[in-house]
């Protein structure tokens, strides 16, 4: 039999109908084929024939969209996450788009707010994210800066959208809008929110905020974006528009859809304060440790050798009691251990009772009311820039880019 | 009209909700709800996507024309996936099995694999800018050989609660959709076909019944003509109107475009801003316009105005068009000067804009911007004129006319749904469903098992109360009683003001076996159920225990002694009549008896006493 390639026409057999489709692929031993009437089915591949070769295809339509020159210029930096994609209705296809053409193309009102220029530094699934790839995006931000964006906006998958942001703002102090934008729902569909986030984005890139923020969708509603400050927002549920959240703060600012009109708050950090900084050092052998009642101490030797352990800890932050000469031994072999909260609302105390008291004599330091994957990546740049670990520790607890709130409110 | 002649074509599709638990790719019941109750409303907009091709499907470009804000009402019935906000669940299971069902009562044969697919909808109707739908079976047979091309397993959409308003209750409830191939060839042999498959789908027992819960949309072309599809058509008995007013719709406009070829008309492109003629107007619509601008169809005067279907003209179809930018409608010299535009505004604009007799000039009157559009609309509209019919999807109105609601839908507009895996249908799973009996088969059975006359067994057959009769006769009730009562019986009383609706099952079935054991006369069965409905919901009990209640109550029981005593004491008050009549008093003197005992006894008891008192007396 001759091989089919995606895209040939075939003949299929059914009930002694004979029907025309288009041959797509072959998975777990099904054909599939696309019928005329643009519904896909699976068959057994020996009940289709090849009709006709696939005809070349025109190459995908390439309008080229003129860009205002009288613009501010953003740079669009894309990791993976997608706020543009095609279908190929003829194959069912869908492609993600990542050069700010083929965006402008996706989302024309884009062009009324600035100029782009893209960059691609990764095309991942954001679960795949590591800190190596942090320092490359960090790099690369940095880069754009100096060469004169006005704003960046990266676009990255949602699921450690939050992370990226906070390990960029730990490296880079930024005079300019540095925007991470993602989309919840899928952006080949028409109800996607990646249109609405990323005009919301493009708005806080070329608007007054100067640090690095997340901004996605506010509401349910397609009503208005969220600006959230890099260090202290939070994934917060699977699937809704309105996932990311501002953890213990209210958002930086809001921008209001389809006006597109941004309000920032007296604590969102101006355009224009500081010079671009970048220092990207990182260390990697850090980790974070969600505590489950029975955890085995045992667990803790998989961390041996490592220069950090955040702990996300119950209520005020404790882990069994018959973890602490466990914790006392990695921390005089040089770990620095931070103990976080895995009620993500409100802050670390271990005064409160023994094991805390136990704990904090062991030189368990208390991370404050810091988000636990935000004091992981701190203590990787903390780390991979102080080496002293009293100095270090002491660095933990002291607010270095708003992520720690002095007051719990 | 000679069909053959004009060569129709015709083709239907339906759609029927299923009777599932829960929804197609959600677990949310399958509940109408009322729009009052509803827990929330959040708003959201669509846009279409581009295609690989850089096309946008023209069917979506042309709902996009307006930037619409879609507004969804949500209850506590509905969850975050037909917000939109969750991922589907797997394919309900059960309504698979349903879908396969009806499959095989139609011979088709199933796909080895079913993919289900996302079809772009973006009129707002679906939350997410497509309908989940997936292609089942194919290739089924009619009996009249008119093939069914295929089955699909589709999500509902969202009922629209009026202009960009929608409620979430109905959204993703499961629809089958059969398509037939354009096989029909007269408006009758259509409806009859209609008629055939809703039989099939309620055979199952497992489609939802009532209003809305079924829909045809008719595909119809004529030679020369344009394939138009009519959506959203409600009664069976509409359906042969539909297409005969399609086929007379198509001819005329057949019959325009020669005319307008003949006379060679044409579009004049120039839009002329005509708002100051009508300064002082006494028109409220043009009054209280911005804009009120003119466009110029050459040739076309007498034929805009040219009925094309009851109720319709050309001009009508150059309005549906407009209509798309948010105006109102058009007015057109050929029906002028009316509305409150006088003849010699009528004059004014004929020469403003350079018109001859034989040019027919419309007007459309909003904000400049919606002018704009909507003259660019009627010139569109004017210019297909002159081609012909255009192919459309078209709405259906109140007796059988229609109107233009958008262009076919191309037939690139569906991809896979990523987020649901393919189910194989193995053949295990297709032998085991089994196929229900027919209605028509099922109501000659009950013709030939039960001698039911043929009208009262098909009117069962096809009742929703057939489940409750079924059960009836099975636990002994005599079929012309319980046929009689759940169907007779119900519909009186009902028309009567008493709620029977709200008389269980349970108490129904209760009611009937107790007739069927004598502890109550069939006589009494109207008083039961009066009483029964009456006290629905209150006081406690079994259906039993109401039922023995309701004959405590309305109809007391009457021992065969005291029957006898009544029947004696009436026949010995009229000896004199009965001695006369002889016989022949049996029938009158039956009726007083009856009066007396309230129907608490069974007639044919009553009648055996009353004979054989009045032989004792005779002899």
């Amino acid at each position: 039999m001759e091989i089919l390639q995606a895209g040939d026409r075939v003949r299929y057999a059914n009930g002694g109908t004979a029907l025309t489709g288009t041959y797509i692929t072959e998975r777990d031993g099904m054909a599939v084929i696309k019928l005329d009437n643009g519904y896909n089915i699976g068959t057994s591949p020996e009940k289709i024939e090849l009709a006709e070769r696939a005809a070349p295809q025109p190459p995908a339509g390439a309008g080229v969209v003129v860009q205002d020159p009288d613009l501010p210029e953003l740079s669009i930096i894309s990791t993976g996450g997608t706020i543009a994609s095609r279908v190929d209705y003829r194959t069912g296809a869908v492609t993600s788009q990542f050069s700010a053409n083929d965006i402008l193309r996706a989302i024309p009102e884009l062009a009324g707010i600035a100029r782009y220029r893209d960059r691609q530094i990764a095309s991942i699934l954001s679960e795949n994210m590591r800190p190596a790839l942090w320092q490359e995006l960090a790099r690369a931000v940095y880069d754009e800066i100096r060469h004169g964006a006005s704003g960046v906006i990266v676009t990255h998958g949602t699921d450690t959208m939050a992370s990226s942001a906070a390990a960029v703002r730990f490296m880079l102090k930024t005079p300019v809008p540095v925007i991470f934008v993602g989309s919840q729902r899928s952006a080949d569909r028409p109800s996607s929110d990646n249109a609405m986030n990323t005009l919301c984005s493009a708005a806080v890139a070329t608007g007054d905020l100067g640090e690095v923020a997340v901004v996605m969708h506010a509401t349910t509603n397609d009503d208005r974006c969220a600006v959230h400050r890099a260090t202290r927002v939070r994934k917060m549920h699977t699937s809704r528009r309105d996932a990311f959240q501002s953890m213990g703060m209210a958002p930086l600012g809001y921008v209001d859809y389809p006006a597109l009109s941004v309000t920032l708050s007296d604590e969102a950090v101006r355009r224009g304060t500081g010079e671009p900084e970048l220092r990207d050092a990182l260390e990697e052998r850090c980790g974070l440790l969600h505590f489950y009642p029975g955890m085995p101490s045992r667990i803790l030797d998989a961390f041996e050798g490592y220069a950090g352990l955040v702990l996300s800890g119950t209520g005020l932050g404790h882990v069994a009691t018959e973890w602490i000469p466990k914790l006392r031994e990695m921390i005089e072999g040089g770990t620095t251990v931070v103990m976080t909260s895995q009620c993500l609302h409100g802050r670390v105390c271990d005064r409160v009772y023994n094991t805390g008291r136990d704990l904090l004599s062991v030189g368990v330091i208390e991370g404050e009311d810091m988000l636990p994957e935000t004091a992981l990546v701190k203590l990787m740049w903390v780390l991979g820039n102080e080496r002293d670990p009293e100095r270090a520790g002491m660095l933990m607890q002291t607010d270095l880019a708003g992520e720690i709130r002095r007051r719990s409110i | 009209m000679d069909y053959t002649e004009l060569g129709l074509k015709a083709g239907i599709e339906i759609h029927q909700q299923l009777d599932t638990a829960e929804k197609l790719f959600c677990r949310c019941p399958t509940l109408l709800q009322d729009t009052a109750d509803r827990t929330g409303e959040f708003y959201r907009y669509l846009r279409a996507t581009e295609s690989e091709l850089g096309e946008i499907d023209r069917a979506a470009e042309e709902e996009m024309k307006l930037v619409r804000k879609f507004c969804y009402y949500t209850y506590d019935t509905v969850c975050l996936v037909e917000h939109d906000e969750e991922p589907p669940t797997p394919m309900n299971p059960e309504a698979l099995e349903v879908c396969l069902t009806i499959a095989k009562m139609l011979g088709m044969t199933p796909a080895e694999q079913v993919h289900t697919m996302r079809k772009l909808v973006i009129d707002g109707s679906n939350t997410s800018g497509f309908q989940r739908t997936a292609l089942v079976a194919l290739s089924g047979a009619l009996p009249d050989g008119c093939r069914i091309e295929t089955i699909c397993l589709e999500e509902e959409a969202a009922q629209r609660v009026e202009d960009e308003t929608f409620s979430l209750d109905r959204l993703g409830i499961p629809l089958v959709e059969i398509t037939t191939a354009p096989c029909m060839h007269t408006p009758e042999a259509v409806q009859e076909v209609a008629a055939h498959i809703g039989m099939v789908l309620r055979s199952t027992g497992r489609v939802k019944r009532g209003l809305g819960t079924i829909r045809q949309d008719i595909n119809v072309s004529i030679r020369g003509g344009a394939r138009v599809e009519i959506k959203g058509v409600q009664e069976l008995d509409l359906i042969a109107e539909v297409v005969r007013r399609e086929v007379g719709r198509q001819a005329a406009l057949l019959a325009i475009r020669d005319a307008l070829r003949e006379r060679d008309a044409r579009v004049d492109h120039t839009v002329v801003d005509v708002t100051a003629l009508f300064s002082g107007t006494a028109s409220s619509i043009l009054k209280k316009a911005k804009s009120i601008l003119a466009v110029r169809l050459c040739g076309f005067a007498g034929l805009v105005g040219r009925e094309i279907q009851p109720g319709r003209r050309l001009g009508s179809e150059m309005s549906d068009y407009a209509k798309k930018c948010g105006v109102g409608g058009i007015f057109h010299t050929d029906e002028l000067p009316a509305y409150g535009v006088t003849a010699e505004e009528v004059a004014r604009l004929r020469e403003f804009v350079g018109a001859r007799e034989e040019d027919c000039v419309v007007i459309v009157a909003a904000s400049r911007q919606r002018a704009g559009c909507a003259a660019e609309q009627v010139m569109i509209r004017a210019e297909m004129a002159l081609s012909g019919v255009p192919e459309e999807t078209r709405k259906m109105l109140e007796e059988g006319s229609s109107a233009y609601m958008r262009p076919l839908p191309g037939a690139a507009r569906m991809y896979p749904e990523t987020d649901v895996f393919p189910l194989d249908i193995s053949e295990a799973l297709w032998e085991s469903i089994a196929v229900p009996e027919l209605l028509t088969d099922r109501a000659e059975r009950f013709v030939r098992e039960f001698g039911l006359d043929e009208a009262l067994a098909r009117q069962v057959a096809f009742s929703e109360r057939l489940p409750t009769f079924e059960k009836a006769v099975a636990a002994g009730v005599r079929p012309t009683i319980a046929a009689r009562t759940l169907l007779a019986t119900c519909r009186e009383l009902a028309r009567g003001g008493v709620a029977v609706g709200q008389v269980s099952e349970d108490e129904i079935l209760a009611l009937l076996s107790a007739v069927e054991a004598g502890r109550a006369a069939k006589e009494a069965i109207p008083d039961l159920l009066t009483e029964l409905a009456r006290t629905a919901g209150v006081g406690p009990g079994t259906p039993r225990e109401r039922v023995d209640a309701a004959i405590g109550k309305m109809a007391p029981a009457v021992s065969q002694a005291d029957v006898e005593s009544i029947v004696r004491r009436i026949v010995a008050e009229r000896e004199e009549f009965a001695r006369e009549k002889g016989m022949g008093a049996l029938g009158p003197l039956m009726g007083i008896v009856m009066q007396e005992l309230r129907g608490s006894v069974d007639g044919k008891v009553v009648s055996e006493s009353l004979r054989r008192e009045l032989k004792r007396l005779l002899a």
